[in-house]
């Protein structure tokens, strides 16, 4: 029972929440240029979590090999995509 | 857990995860387009979304997937009692994040704001809304694995049915955590 609560699940749980917490802090008393940035933080802070449970909680990382590219191929090219889009929109105003 | 690779759940499962990731996807890349062509209008309308109540429902999610995670592990290890118990708890974090929902549209809905409001509304809308109907399908898949882990039995198939229904749950998570950064954080 110990060893199921002391798991890797709970450790990643636990980094998941706090990095809820860390993404809700960088939204607020940021002056105009830090926006950006801090826009662009926190979409790669959201794909650092959809990562872990892609990885961890649905066990892609022991899947087999094209099972974890698609995986990890699907992370990096939509978070690029939306930095990419979230910047140009930023760019105009 | 080292060595051997294996594909947790059913194929038809992943297949099915695949398609709903890519049109999520879809839904993403859609909204941050439409954004960059009237950022102001998307921020002003963002500042009237509560965070504090997206956090929650974050919260209430994460915590949702640990319970499933760990409900795969004890049925790994046989415990017939815990695999249930973390399954209904996950549900009931379900539960939760249906009530914040509840009161979320309804407080806007008084304040007038509908998907006929502006754009950043009507994708709101859509978004969490076809987001809610997978936490509604996905609730009903956890109230059967409650049932179905509660008389043990932990053979092959069994473990595979539970990853199955563990995985789309983990999807419906997924999505909620992308969601949430991109309609109520990215100013």
């Amino acid at each position: 029972m110990m060893q199921l609560v002391l798991s890797r699940t709970t450790l990643i749980w636990l980094l998941l929440i706090a990095a809820t917490a860390a993404s809700v802090a960088m939204g607020h008393g940021m002056g105009v240029h830090a926006i950006r940035g801090a826009g662009a933080a926190i979409i790669v802070v959201a794909f650092i979590k959809v990562r872990f449970v892609i990885l961890d909680f649905m066990e892609v990382r022991h899947a087999p090999l094209p099972m974890r590219i698609v995986g990890e191929a699907w992370v990096l090219l939509i978070c690029a995509a939306l930095i990419l889009l979230y910047l140009k929109g930023e760019a105009i105003v | 857990m080292e060595g051997a690779r294996r594909m947790p759940g059913e194929e038809g499962v992943w297949v099915f995860i695949l398609l709903d990731m890519m049109t999520f996807s879809i839904f993403f890349l859609t909204f941050l387009y439409y954004r960059g062509q009237n950022v102001a209008l998307f921020s002003e309308s963002q500042s009237h979304l509560s965070q504090v109540l997206g956090a929650v429902n974050t919260l209430l999610m994460l915590s949702s997937s640990w319970f499933v995670a760990t409900a795969v592990q004890a049925a790994r290890r046989g415990l017939g009692k815990v695999t249930p118990i973390c399954f209904l708890l996950a549900f009931l974090c379900g539960v939760g994040f249906g009530v914040v929902k509840f009161f979320e549209y309804g407080a806007k809905i008084r304040a007038g704001i509908t998907p006929n409001t502006n754009d950043f509304y009507m994708y709101y809308y859509m978004f969490t809304g076809i987001h809610f109907m997978h936490v509604l399908i996905g609730m009903g898949v956890l109230a059967g694995l409650v049932q179905y882990s509660s008389t043990g039995g932990f053979d092959q198939k069994k473990m595979r049915n539970i990853e199955s229904g563990a995985t789309f749950w983990h999807v419906v998570d997924l999505l909620w955590i992308v969601l949430f950064a991109l309609l109520y954080l990215v100013k």
